[in-house]
């Protein structure tokens, strides 16, 4: 096995027990990276030196504690204080931030390693990272398919073993759908469990910043780093932070677990209904109570989505205006054609699209009809999730309702891209934390297993997904990416 | 024709909350530093940034709110008010817009002698936005710098009832509110600053109709004075137009100061859709009620409560009253000085006529005053026991405002001791008796005129320092001697 195959857990067991030196990982990833970032396009910003200079520095510290001397990716409009942070857009091209992000700042203290910055749908716009403003990112798994998205940069980075983790975000599935596709853990915390500052915001009240790895271990592993109080950002909740690893091997027995039945209908690819259907048979085995439920908003909660989402992304992207920082045009002759061109010229159709739908929802005379009436809906989702909740510990989905597509397959049609959030949306909507991870193949393509448990119930998710993988075979399949 | 009409008029008045910090950020709140030294990423607006509201600055919106009677929410949240400005750095200005933190408060006046309620509708926490400085005018600039340190200023917007009747009743309300804003420590309200902003809504209706007629909204209003002329000047505009058989078009306008006339800027058709919606980054504010008394509890001395009290412990007439409890720093002044002195009225009158004469013509506020108590009581007491007369007196405050020297040295500096001793004008008296025997005669003949020039000829020998009663007193004796 090569270096970079290892996982953060193992490549800890191999840095305390002096076997491996920091700066020999750096090594292995950067050899990795030479190998096939050609092909998957995994990065927008790659500082392999950056890193090895740090793990120089942490080699001679020495104490290999929490993930020191590890290297990680971060999807690039995570905030890096000195690097160029993105957001895969025109716009910020140039942007280099003044601030590290409040989850940078802790991966900083713990001495991980920042390898580089992954490639993302403009601004976490999008499902296919086909709309980040510089390249597509490729599926390691079959390159003519997208990795999905938004974070799918980070999905495909961990997927192609170019770095051992990645955080991501996920505002409507856009941790856990490329998860699925490209055959990685994916957690989407609670909303409100991690910090949002310096993270740039898409919709504000549904981005949660999460964690993509080989495996449930890893991901608990940089779970434990990330979760927690910031001050800062006052939707960030203050609850205690439990021992997310120590709390993995509870296993599954007596667990209840609802599977809702919309989320098999809903146009769910019928080998993912069957895979999914096969793992929670296996959870059943190990001792898992399992259910059929009933989550009658389902269907409502993508239009809605789509209304709250741009709503607040038509505020959150005004700031780039061209007057502090970004792209400005000029040739404009005053201030009101500046911001105009500028915004026309350096966002991409996809960002502006929902701008303006945002716009259009939150306009005098159709916020009642429009924002108004999502608001609503996203309460009633809230409380079919509550009903069930009431009586179960986890709920259980795909991920997504189809494999991973052919780039360029859904281009010219939106909608049919939108439709692929369909099951990750509603938690999002409920600010709950999910988990995908992998149960299956089809057609040689990898399938996600969604885990959903009540708000600030993280652990029950990985106590339960560990279980599963533990005793599947699932996680260790990897892409055949020819070198 | 000439209808008879009735004037209604509403004000939305800004204060900036004189907070250490600004509202949603670490930045000083201060007036005149450089520019853009008062600035972070948060309230630049740069990505990723979020706001964390400033403790303080609800605090101090609470005191307020307490002070102008209204109701303190139990929760209140932000929302975002969007559009593009380039002073604006998020392109939205985070306010509060369906839930304020006070609501349904009041404010009286004094209207022909009988007290009127101003009702409070609103008031709200917002952010301020940055300032542009423009290369030259407007029109032909080729270029604008922005300065951010403005932005984020915590602001408190309070949005009257349309309850004014006159402009002299708004210009009164705006007094009186600044009075009881300045009073309970929330803002230092100076409007040449801008931390005291106010734009008027005015309409006119037929006199009995019950209807409220257009409104046109009035902004740019930087002083008591610009208050007070742009709504008459719009009051009549809007009678004159609908005399001539016109309509009130709903817009926004503008004063402009220097030609002294309302000018549009722009229509409501032109007005912005703010799309207001629901901050999602900032939780709503729970506000305990424990918290709420507490601070009702230690409300400093409001301006009718310091007004009653000048009225029954030192017996001043309502007017005076009412005027030194303008300001906490002239009421502080007043109440000083009246605690060492037995007669509050003198102080006063002293304060409403000269102090506010000399503060006036330098355009000085009470506290940038160089006169202290103590030194205006010796003033008081050299009157009172003849070392000075009352116009020396004048002499000697006017050089203690422009010095701060204490009257002791300014009266031996100047020579300025009264002439009091009798014998002393004795002799002046005899002298000007002497080379006036026509006057003297006039007088015994009955003119009491004759005393007053004689009296005014002693002065005019002593330039002004003969003790005015001894000459008068000396004067009468010596001529009933005769």
């Amino acid at each position: 096995m090569n270096l970079w195959d290892f996982p953060v857990y193992l490549l800890q067991h191999k840095l305390q027990s002096g076997e491996i030196s920091s700066v020999e990982i750096v090594r292995a990833f950067r050899e990795r990276i030479s190998q096939v970032e050609g092909k998957v396009k995994a990065f927008i910003t790659l500082d392999e030196e950056g890193a090895l200079r740090e793990a120089a520095r942490v080699d001679q510290e020495g104490g290999y504690t929490g993930l020191a001397g590890i290297p990680y990716g971060l999807k690039d409009l995570i905030c890096t204080r000195g690097m160029k942070t993105t957001c895969a857009s025109r716009m910020l091209e140039d942007f280099i931030p003044v601030y590290d992000a409040f989850v940078v700042a802790k991966l900083r203290e713990t001495r991980a390693l920042l390898m580089g910055k992954t490639n993302l749908d403009e601004f976490a716009m999008g499902s296919s990272t086909e709309q980040s403003a510089f390249f597509p990112t490729r599926n390691p798994w079959a390159l003519d398919r997208v990795p999905g998205g938004s974070s799918g940069g980070s999905a495909a980075a961990v997927s192609a073993r170019e770095v051992p983790f990645c955080l991501g975000t996920d505002t409507g599935g856009s941790i856990r759908q490329p998860a699925a596709y490209c055959g990685v853990v994916g957690l989407k915390p609670t909303y409100g469990r991690v910090s949002r500052r310096g993270v740039v915001p898409y919709a504000s009240s549904l981005d949660q910043v999460g964690v993509l790895a080989q495996n449930v271990r890893d991901c608990a592993l940089v779970f434990s780093i990330i979760a927690g109080h910031d001050p800062g950002d006052t939707t960030c909740v203050n609850v205690p932070v439990p021992d997310f690893v120590s709390a993995l091997d509870e296993g599954v027995k007596g667990i209840k677990i609802a599977y809702p039945r919309e989320y098999f209908a809903l146009g769910v690819d019928e080998e993912i209904k069957a895979a999914v259907m096969k793992s929670l048979k296996k959870l059943e085995e190990l001792g898992a109570i399992v259910e059929e439920v009933s989550l009658p908003h389902s269907e409502y909660a993508l239009p809605a989505y789509y209304l709250l989402a741009p709503a607040e992304a038509s505020a959150n992207l005004a700031r780039f205006d061209g007057v502090r920082y970004g792209y400005r045009d000029l040739e404009a002759d005053n201030v009101i054609d500046m911001f105009a061109q500028t915004r026309g010229t350096a966002f991409g159709a996809e960002v502006k699209r929902r701008i303006m739908l945002g716009t259009y929802a939150l306009s005098s005379g159709y916020y009642d009809a429009y924002y108004l009436k999502a608001l609503k809906v996203r309460r009633l989702i809230s409380s079919d999730f509550d009903k069930v909740f009431a009586s179960y510990d986890l709920i259980v989905t795909p991920t997504t309702p189809t494999p991973p597509f052919i780039i360029g397959a859904h281009v010219e049609d939106p909608i049919t891209l939108y439709m692929n959030d369909i099951l990750t949306v509603p938690v999002n909507m409920a600010g709950l934390p999910a988990m995908s991870i992998p149960c299956g193949l089809t057609r040689g393509l990898p399938l996600g297993m969604q885990i959903i448990a009540k708000p600030f119930a993280e652990s029950l998710i990985m106590q339960a997904a560990y279980a599963f993988e533990q005793n599947t075979e699932y996680h260790s399949m990897k892409p055949e990416l020819e070198v | 024709m000439g209808h008879e009409y009735e004037t209604v008029i509403g004000l939305e008045v800004h204060v900036e909350l004189h907070t250490k910090s600004k509202i949603f950020c670490a930045c000083p709140n201060e007036f005149g530093a450089e520019p853009n030294t008062h600035v972070c990423p948060i309230c630049a607006g740069f990505p990723g940034m979020l706001p964390v509201l400033n403790k303080e600055a609800v605090e101090l919106s609470i005191k307020a709110g307490l002070a102008l009677n209204c109701h303190i929410a139990e929760v209140c949240k932000f929302d975002r008010k969007n559009y593009f400005y380039p002073d604006l750095p998020k392109a939205y200005q985070i306010s509060q817009f369906a839930m304020p933190i006070c609501q349904q408060g009041y404010l009286e006046i004094d209207v022909d002698g009988a007290p009127k309620r101003i009702g409070i509708h609103r008031a709200h926490m917002e952010e301020d936005a940055g300032k542009l400085i423009h290369q030259g005018a407007i029109t032909e600039t080729l270029y604008t710098l922005v300065d951010l340190n403005r932005s984020g200023v915590p602001l408190l917007e309070i949005v009257s009832e349309p309850d004014m009747r006159s402009a002299e009743e708004a210009r009164d309300y705006l007094e009186k509110l600044r009075a009881v804003l300045l009073f309970a420590g929330v803002s230092d309200c100076k409007m040449e600053e801008g931390s005291l902003r106010c734009d008027a809504n005015v309409s006119i209706r037929p006199l009995g109709e019950k209807k409220l007629g257009t409104r046109t909204e009035i902004k740019n209003l930087n002083s008591f004075r610009s208050l007070e002329r742009a709504i008459e000047y719009e009051v009549n505009r809007q009678k004159e137009r609908l005399e001539d058989g016109g309509t009130i078009i709903q817009e926004t306008l503008t004063w402009d100061e220097e030609k002294q006339v309302t000018r549009s800027l722009r229509s409501k058709e032109e007005a912005h859709d703010y799309r207001y919606f629901p901050d999602p980054d900032l939780v709503p504010i729970h506000i305990s009620r424990d918290w709420v008394e507490a601070l009702r509890r230690n409300l400093p001395e409001m301006p009718d409560q310091a007004r009653e009290r000048l009225m029954k412990e030192q017996g001043l007439p309502a007017y005076d009253a009412a005027i030194i409890s303008l300001s906490p720093d002239y009421l502080a002044f007043f109440d000083a000085c009246a605690a060492r002195y037995s007669n509050a009225k003198v102080v006063s009158n002293w304060m409403m006529v000269e102090l506010n004469r000399l503060l006036n013509l330098h355009n000085m506020n009470i506290s940038e005053c160089k006169i202290n108590s103590n030194d205006f009581i010796l003033m008081l007491n050299y009157i009172d026991n003849g070392t000075i007369s009352g116009k020396m007196a004048k002499n000697v405050f006017e050089e203690m405002f422009a010095t701060g020297s204490s009257p002791d040295k300014i009266i031996q500096e100047k020579g300025m001791v009264q002439i009091s001793d009798e014998k002393a004008l004795l002799q002046l008296v005899r002298k000007v008796l002497e080379e006036n025997p026509e006057v003297v005669r006039d007088y015994k003949n009955g003119k009491e005129k004759a005393l007053g020039f004689l009296v005014g000829q002693i002065m005019k020998v002593t330039k002004g320092q003969a003790n005015p009663g001894l000459v008068n007193k000396i004067l009468k004796e010596t001529l009933t001697e005769e």
